[in-house]
């Protein structure tokens, strides 16, 4: 096994540094998300000549930027990361079933896996919103079905390869059930494919929340979100211009070590990419 | 006295750090004379085929760079620069591979792909070429060469694309052909008539021929000298006489010794009762092209078998006769279409769901390849246990049952709790046979179980199954190829082609009256079966 290179160190750190933050970044600040200092509004960074009790500076109502950001990661991170797995476990679910029944059954999950990869899931999150109105447990369904004809395909796939491997054979013919076989034999086997396949989606859901949020279908007040902080500066860009950047900031940089974390660990685990390299 | 051929001093060739030796071949020194078949034999990992890729200049490129000397014609092959190399490369030496139907691009007509060493090579013109590519698959034996330049890969045999690869390093007439295992993947008929045509070129071209094999009855057939490598040292070399009938060596001894003479066993009477019954079972495959063509093959065409407890039957035949899917259906990993089946007197033919999974237990199989025939991410002590687990025995009577297993077939006790990479290909077959026995079957289906095993290997596992099937009564199948093998671990002998039964009966009356054309070619076609190899003078009591 090779050493991690330096933009992975770097990306690991980062990634574990804002988990950190979300956890407990409240005692970097001795404001709530909602208090409001209306004698503080748009107030600069301190480091830039703003009140010293605010190292980020305020909002347009005069909110703290530190305790909002940190709320704001929060939120992001855990809708993006119960969007991700509800995604994967659904995907590869029907991924499964497919490869399981084969025929008909196979056919038709695999055409409904085409029809959403066709369609702009921007499109889809528009109307599924427009229609339903807004709600956190809707949204997060929503997210978990942004990316799960990817895992679909890939579970099918790789289920497939696996259950034609003679160990599979020779599970079959111990007297398995298939859902031994499944779970305890394929599903070890065909794992890391699926993982590296999370790290890839995991980023794109955050930025998907990002610009629903931003265009004020996302998150609804008084929770908040990165996105929907970003959305609240875009009136002050010109005046008070640190309320976009931070969280704009903060979601380029997670996504980035996302990236770059998902792609080592698919230069890891990827036995094809394997072959070829060795 | 002139200069060979090829005359290899020293060469050594290192492996990566963290491998299991350091150098993969260890100062081998050889010589080729124009026009003599030199066959270098050995195990897996002896170094054969790095020697031959060293002296194409094919070693993997993540090996560091092999020492020594390889003249030929007058230069040191290792200190060519690769424009140089390209030079000499399909004109004067050249090379055949073991997998012909991997070696050759699907997507080219085959002609197109022998044309081309031309076109590298020389100037000639197109309409030139074709008249010679066609001349060169006439001469390798091609039927039809007109028709043959304009068929793709996969509209030939195994046995046909070796030719075309045979005709592609023959194009040039190199002074020098390098074949790898080259009949290796092939059916013994087919070996059969390559080997001859490699006689025929030696004798016509005055070809030297440096031919890399495991197996002992090949060698027989074609050397004039004989190289015996053992983890990257020349062990033995010498006429193929000498060799074959007086080695000096005790290696080389060992693998004569090993391998499989066509010598029927001796007779056994004391079967059981009836494990397998299969009465007209027949299967067919039906699969649509892409314009919804309905094509069908009769794989499996109305066989009756029957197998005692305690009896061992071969099923004998080549690539395509539908051995294998006579196996997949007597243990329901396919449905035959019709015919009955039935296992230690129950019926297994129309069991489905939860009654088949139960009645599972009665058949088992061990497969080909033991590297793909065990879940990698499983101990082979939970391997060896999941049957009886399955069938609700209690995880720790199993984990028991597993590790006693693993000690009959002859694994230690640390075994158990070591994951498949960890063993080689003969102990991984080992795991494979006690996760089979662990459910105590009727009938045990070997599938060319001992074909991707080194001979001596294939002789420990040979002996494996017969002592296990004396301590615990089950029938077996045998599947093989090789009528040498079958011969020494069968009861009674089925001779499969094109789905069929052709003949069936004891090893000593089918060898001795063959009745069917077909066996009696299959019998012609063992390799060796004329030379008088090596042989143990205790080996007739031992066994």
């Amino acid at each position: 096994m090779s050493r991690p290179s330096v933009p992975v160190l770097l990306a690991a750190l980062f990634l574990a540094a804002v988990v950190l933050v979300a956890l407990i970044g409240n005692v970097f600040t001795p404001f709530a998300t909602t208090d409001q200092d209306l004698l503080n509004r748009l107030a600069r960074p301190a480091f830039l000549g703003g009140p010293a009790e605010y190292p980020l500076g305020t909002d347009r109502i005069g909110r703290d930027m530190v305790a909002r950001l940190v709320e704001g990661l929060r939120m992001s991170l855990s809708v993006a990361l119960a969007g991700t797995l509800i995604g994967a476990v659904f995907g590869t679910l029907i991924g499964f079933v497919a490869a399981h029944f084969r025929g008909l059954v196979e056919e038709g999950l695999m055409m409904l896996v085409d029809f959403q990869a066709s369609l702009p899931f921007i499109l889809i999150a528009l109307t599924l919103l427009a229609f339903f109105g807004n709600s956190l447990t809707l949204f997060i369904l929503l997210m978990g079905l942004f990316g799960w004809e990817t895992y679909a395909r890939l579970a099918r796939g790789v289920v497939l390869s696996a259950t034609s491997q003679p160990y599979a054979k020779a599970v079959v013919a111990l007297g398995a059930h298939p859902m031994r076989l499944y779970l305890r034999h394929v599903l070890p086997n065909v794992a890391s494919a699926l993982i590296v396949q999370l790290t890839l989606t995991f980023p794109q859901i955050i930025l998907l929340e990002t610009s629903l949020s931003f265009l004020g279908l996302g998150i609804q007040p008084p929770l908040t979100s990165l996105g929907q902080i970003l959305g609240d500066g875009r009136d002050y860009l010109s005046t008070a211009w640190w309320i976009s950047v931070w969280p704009g900031t903060l979601i380029f940089v997670i996504t980035l070590s996302m990236s770059i974390l998902g792609d080592a660990l698919r230069d890891r685990l990827d036995p094809m990419l394997k072959q070829r390299t060795t | 006295m002139t200069e060979p051929l090829l005359d290899i001093r020293d060469l050594r060739v290192p492996l990566p750090p963290g491998a299991d030796r350091p150098l993969a071949v260890d100062g081998l020194d050889l010589t080729l004379e124009k026009g003599e078949i030199l066959c270098i034999v050995g195990e897996t990992g002896s170094g054969k085929s790095l020697s031959a890729f060293a002296t194409m200049g094919l070693l993997p490129p993540n090996l560091p760079k092999p020492t020594g000397e390889i003249r030929f014609e007058g230069r040191d092959l290792l200190r060519l620069s690769p424009a140089e190399r390209r030079r000499l490369t399909g004109r004067r030496l050249a090379m055949v591979f073991q997998e012909p139907i991997a070696v050759l691009n699907p997507v080219y007509r085959v002609g197109e792909q022998v044309a081309e060493v031309f076109r590298l090579h020389t100037d000639m013109k197109d309409a030139q070429i074709r008249r010679r590519v066609i001349e060169l698959f006439g001469e390798v034996r091609l039927p039809d060469p007109e028709q043959i330049v304009r068929a793709y890969p996969h509209q030939l045999s195994g046995g046909q694309c070796q030719r075309v690869m045979i005709a592609t390093a023959l194009a040039l007439d190199p002074a020098l052909l390098i074949a790898d295992e080259p009949t290796t993947a092939l059916d013994v008929t087919t070996q059969a008539r390559i080997l001859k045509l490699m006689l025929d070129l030696r004798r016509t071209h005055d070809t030297g021929i440096l031919f890399i094999t495991h197996d002992f009855g090949v060698v027989a057939e074609i050397a004039d000298r004989v190289g015996v490598m053992r983890h990257g040292r020349l062990v033995e070399i010498g006429t193929a006489e000498e060799v074959l009938t007086r080695p000096k060596a005790d290696y080389t001894r060992e693998l004569l010794d090993a391998v499989p003479r066509l010598e029927p066993r001796e007779r056994r009477t004391d079967f059981g009762d009836v494990a397998l019954s299969a009465r007209n079972v027949s299967k067919t495959f039906r699969t649509r092209t892409l314009f919804g063509k309905l094509r069908e093959t009769r794989a499996v065409d109305r066989v009756d078998l029957s197998i005692s407890r305690g009896e061992t039957v071969g099923l004998v035949g080549e690539s395509g006769s539908g051995k294998s899917t006579l196996a997949q259906c007597v243990i329901r990993l396919e449905r035959p279409d019709e015919g009955a089946l039935s296992i230690a007197g129950s019926d297994f033919t129309d069991l489905e769901g939860a009654t088949l999974r139960t009645a599972r237990q009665r058949v088992q199989i061990v497969f080909q390849d033991p590297y793909a025939a065990l879940d990698p991410r499983q101990s082979a002590g939970d391997a060896v246990a999941e049957g009886p687990i399955i069938h609700g025995v209690s995880r720790r009577d199993a984990r028991a049952r597993a590790r006693d297993l693993l000690a009959a077939v002859g694994l230690d006790a640390s075994a158990a709790e070591r994951f498949p990479h960890e063993f080689s290909g003969g102990q991984r077959q080992r795991i494979c046979i006690a996760r089979a026995l662990a459910v105590e079957p009727d009938l045990l289906i070997a599938d060319e179980s001992v074909s991707a095993l080194d001979v001596s290997v294939q002789a420990q596992i040979l002996d494996l199954l017969a002592s296990m099937q004396k301590r615990l009564r089950f029938g077996m199948l045998f599947i093989t190829h090789d009528l040498r093998v079958a011969s020494r671990i069968c009861d009674r002998i089925t001779v499969m082609r094109g789905g069929r039964i052709i003949e069936e009966g004891p090893p000593a009356e089918l060898f001795a009256n063959p009745r069917e054309a077909y066996t009696r070619e299959l019998l012609a076609a063992v390799p060796g079966r004329e030379g008088h190899l090596y042989t143990d003078p205790a080996r007739n009591e031992s066994t």
